[in-house]
């Protein structure tokens, strides 16, 4: 996979960066049947540079097999917009070719995303989350604001701070792309959703999808459509479900979600409070190295390793940090957004359940008054089948969820451990051998 | 010779001087080993005043050198001892220069020094603590109430020198007491050359929390970090050699009762002549243009200026460093209640489990970000600081010199305009005035030749400060450097711990 960077800003040179990045399937676990898929990649090999890393947020487990793969090969950020390329690998018989790739934009999934969640069919499942839209507009700030203070910092310490920026921008890159291939992903996993038409265009279609965002009416409306659609939320949370499953899992998800949300922010704050504490380190470490090049006295030889020293724990200290982003932050944002599709399922159900009730009380009105008995008959019959379908797939849909998360749990947290521990031995070892020098000078 | 800690009557002398601490320089880079005291002989220059103190030379030349220079040597192993070795040429150095000091001292310190040497030859190989003294400040406790409310701190001296009366001293201090004894000592040795640490510095939005009563943890970490400043303040004093014998100094570490400082006051009347006097320093220092003869003070005075340029970066960043740190702390912990809660609503037990040892896991981070943040602002931080106000003290002795040879050349200049009076009167013949005259062309002259001399003093003296400076530096610098990676080493090795610990936690979510 080729990953070329292209962000051309207004003042600063256009960054180009080819890197090959870590396989997708790194990020799906190897069920034991399709071994192939995944290499043993889990502490794989760096195929960037010491800095960065391969998109490894495992947020899902997945069941994928060889009927149909999707991946996102490559990827082009240009000014405003990141092209991917969707790459298909399928035996299925719906499709003209074994193997293929188009070229997709962030709104061509989001309106995938929107047609899934308009279907009624897939009323009763929970539908993947829509990936997050591109955000690069902090990074490119970033790197804006240093090209303005090129002036006033030493050579060195631009190249250096040009530098990180980059590798942040790269990251940022390749987090878009994985939650974008994973939202894929889920869908190709997922038994009824990949047989769906629009997803089978979404793949094939080589032309474009004429997909336009939507302009201010269309988003004046869904924000419209937001707000009827909470405040029946509440309306239809309000009805006591008779189902006891439903009516734990309701109580569950409305706290979960609220305190993944939380969790969510908190951890995103301590990793920026991490990063900024790895900036300082950088400073002192190049003030260090200019107090030991002027010194004239012996303790010139301990500024200069110390010097050293912090330039390569401050190193450790920044990859601590972008791990705990990868395997703690982004884990926990994924799920608050499946949490979130996960409540939107029970809305739904919930619903449904209230129409079912309606059309109950009214079919025994009409049977009272004996008028329209059969219009009201056939009404509910749809709603009390609607409901029942709705139920039955939710409640499968909802213990998959439960599954599918204790695993990434499991994975991202066992993973940030090992990841913190082999960091702390690492830092460890360059303090302590550096210790050992400075002592021994004295 | 033991001529360079005496204030040398020709100017020969001095440059002799200065070759030889030179040589010291080079000397001094193994422990010693020829340590040895001169004869007891040279207790007169101590009892006399001013200039025309004879110089003895005793013993090799050799040997005096690294005399001057062990002292220092000595402090490689202290950390808070000072061992100096050579006390009986303090009186030396101390009443030469300072006609303020009474001849009392140099009694007192004959009988030491035969004790000392003995010790001294024998403790030779451990740098032995002869000469040690150790300052505690402790127990700030608040006097009075309201604004006139003051902190009060206990000030421990333990040591076995002669020069205090005790062993172990306590007594109270207050803050202006340490700011009135650096005025003291300021007034008395800044303008003939010695580097005097600065005192910690006054901090009016502090101090009106502190009166007001405000118990929270501002104000406490700020009594803390006054308490520890106030101690460097009075070791660094004391590990001056010079400074330690100054009677200002014995008497602060001694008595009981110590006259109030009022003049510290910044709206005193002292107060204001002091802003004066700085303001008119500024000005002078601008019209002063010295042509510089010796080329070490041109070094070492860029030299400073840079340091005093990459210190104060450095204080900055390791101050932001500190800042990101708290910061680091306090989302660690709110991040930790947070997944704490997420445990708690999670209802697969296992996971639930894990979570909840995440959050403690992270709670017990957040206190070793703490730890570390106290670290970083103690050791490193505060000791930035203190340089950066040391080298501004440095900075201004090398002002001092600057003033001195100014004044000299306006005496100068001073003379020369009376001799050529002097000639025109002797053609205009009015022998009274002529006679006036003279005397005070004589009276002239002799302020010239005083004028040169205390240049001269003040040049050797500052060479002298200055490598005792940059030694003390070195040594400070190394020591903290040391202790800070070890502060970082055992956060590592923490981390380790905790990590170590959660892992199994997390494995064995089914």
């Amino acid at each position: 996979m080729n990953l070329i960077l292209n962000p051309t800003l207004d003042e600063a040179p256009p960054l180009r960066t080819h890197r090959g990045i870590v396989t997708s399937h790194d990020f799906l676990t190897t069920p034991p049947a399709a071994a192939m898929m995944q290499e043993g990649l889990d502490d794989g090999p760096d195929f960037l540079s010491e800095e960065d890393r391969g998109p490894r947020a495992v947020n899902v487990d997945l069941q994928t097999d060889a009927t149909l793969q999707v991946d996102i090969s490559d990827a082009l950020s240009e000014r405003d917009k990141v092209k991917f390329t969707v790459h298909t690998k399928s035996t299925l018989p719906n499709f003209k070719q074994n193997e293929f790739s188009v070229v997709r934009q962030h709104e061509e999934f989001i309106w995938l995303h929107d047609s899934f969640v308009e279907n009624e069919e897939y009323a009763g499942y929970i539908i993947p989350p829509a990936p997050p839209r591109p955000d690069f507009d902090a990074s490119r700030e970033k790197l804006q604001k240093l090209g303005e203070g090129e002036g006033s910092m030493t050579k060195e310490e631009f190249t250096k701070m040009k530098q990180e920026l980059e590798a942040e921008y790269l990251a940022i890159f390749k987090k878009t792309v994985a939650m974008h291939e994973v939202f894929l992903c889920r869908v190709a996993a997922h038994p009824v959703l990949r047989k769906d038409l629009n997803f089978h265009v979404f793949l094939e279609y080589n032309q474009d999808l004429s997909v336009r965002g939507k302009n201010k009416r269309e988003k004046m409306e869904d924000f419209f459509k937001n707000v009827v659609k909470s405040a029946d939320g509440v309306l239809v949370a309000g009805v006591k479900d008779v189902d006891d499953f439903f009516e734990h899992e309701k109580t569950f998800l409305l706290e979960y979600h609220n305190r993944v949300k939380d969790a969510s922010a908190k951890s995103d704050r301590m990793i920026r409070s991490h990063k900024s504490a790895a900036d300082d380190i950088n400073r002192i470490a190049s003030t260090l190295y200019t107090l030991g090049t002027q010194d004239s006295t012996d303790v010139c030889k301990f500024f200069l390793k110390v010097s050293e020293l912090f330039e390569k724990t401050r190193k450790i200290e920044a990859r601590v940090a972008a791990d705990e982003d990868l395997k703690l932050a982004d884990l926990l944002k994924y799920y608050l957004r499946e949490s979130q599709a996960a409540k939107d399922l029970l809305y739904r159900r919930g619903r449904a359940l209230v129409d079912y009730e309606n059309a109950n009380k009214a079919l025994d009105k009409a049977r009272a008054k004996n008028k329209d008995v059969l219009q009201a008959e056939t009404s509910q019959q749809v709603c009390c089948q609607k409901f029942e379908k709705i139920s039955e797939s939710a409640k499968q849909e909802l213990i998959d969820f439960k599954t599918r998360r204790v695993a990434a749990f499991r994975k991202n947290l066992v993973e940030l451990a090992e990841l913190e521990l082999k960091h702390a031995k690492g830092n460890l070892q360059l303090l302590q051998s550096c210790l050992g020098v400075l002592k021994g000078d004295t | 010779m033991a001529a360079e800690m005496e204030p040398p009557p020709l100017g020969n002398a001095g440059e002799t001087d200065f070759r030889e601490l030179e040589d010291g320089e080079d000397l001094f880079v193994s422990t010693v080993t020829t340590l040895e005291y001169p004869e007891p002989s040279s207790p007169e220059p101590a009892s006399l005043p001013a200039e025309d103190i004879s110089i003895n030379s005793n013993g090799p030349k050799q040997k005096d050198v690294s005399f001057d220079d062990d002292p220092e040597d000595l402090f490689a192993e202290a950390t808070e001892e000072v061992s100096l070795d050579s006390p009986e040429r303090e009186p030396i150095l101390s009443d030469g220069p300072s006609p303020a000091i009474t001849p009392v001292t140099p009694t007192t310190m004959l009988t030491p020094r035969m004790d000392l040497g003995a010790r001294c030859r024998i403790e030779e190989d451990n740098n032995g603590d002869t000469f040690d003294i150790h300052i505690a400040v402790s127990d700030p406790e608040k006097v009075g109430d309201g604004m006139n409310a003051y902190m009060g701190y206990k000030v421990t001296t333990k040591t076995s020198m002669t020069i205090f009366n005790k062993n172990e001293t306590t007594v109270r201090r207050r803050f202006s007491d340490f700011l009135g004894l650096h005025s003291k000592l300021a007034s008395k040795y800044l303008h003939i050359g010695y580097i005097v640490p600065p005192a910690p510095e006054k901090s009016i939005v502090g101090m009106t929390k502190v009166k007001v009563g405000k118990e929270d943890l501002s104000s406490a970490e700020f009594v803390e970090k006054r308490r520890s400043a106030l101690e460097r303040y009075l070791m660094r004093t004391v590990k001056h050699p010079v400074l330690l014998k100054d009677p200002d100094v014995i008497m602060f570490l001694e008595s009981s009762e110590l006259p109030r400082a009022v003049s510290t006051q910044a709206l005193s009347g002292a107060g204001i002549l002091r802003m004066v006097n700085k303001a008119a320093d500024a000005v002078n220092k601008m019209t002063i243009k010295m042509n510089e003869s010796d080329a070490w003070f041109e070094e070492k005075h860029q030299q400073f200026e840079n340091l005093d340029l990459q210190l104060r970066k450095l204080h900055a960043s390791v101050e932001s460093l500190v800042c990101h740190r708290k910061e680091l702390s306090v989302n660690t912990a709110s991040f930790a209640k947070s997944a704490a809660m997420l445990g708690n609503s999670e209802d697969h037990t296992a996971l639930s489990r894990a979570l909840s040892q995440l959050a403690e896991v992270e709670e017990k981070i957040d206190r070793l970000h703490q730890d570390q943040a106290y670290a970083d602002f103690y050791l490193f931080s505060e000791l930035l600081g203190d340089y950066v106000r040391l080298i501004t003290a440095v900075k201004s002795v090398f002002d001092q010199r600057m003033k001195t040879w100014s004044k000299w050349q306006d005496t100068q200049l001073l003379l020369q305009k009376k001799r050529e009076s002097e000639a025109k009167l002797q053609f205009a013949n009015k022998p009274d005035k002529l006679q006036q005259a003279k005397d005070e062309i004589k009276e002239l002259e002799g302020k010239v030749e005083q004028g040169e001399k205390d240049f001269e003093l003040i040049s050797k003296t500052i060479r002298k400060e200055v490598s005792r400076f940059e030694k003390e530096r070195v040594k400070d610098f190394k020591a903290v450097i040391i202790k800070y990676l070890e502060s970082l080493v055992q956060t590592q090795q923490q981390l380790i711990k905790y990590w170590e610990a959660f892992l199994p936690e997390a494995k064995a979510i089914a």
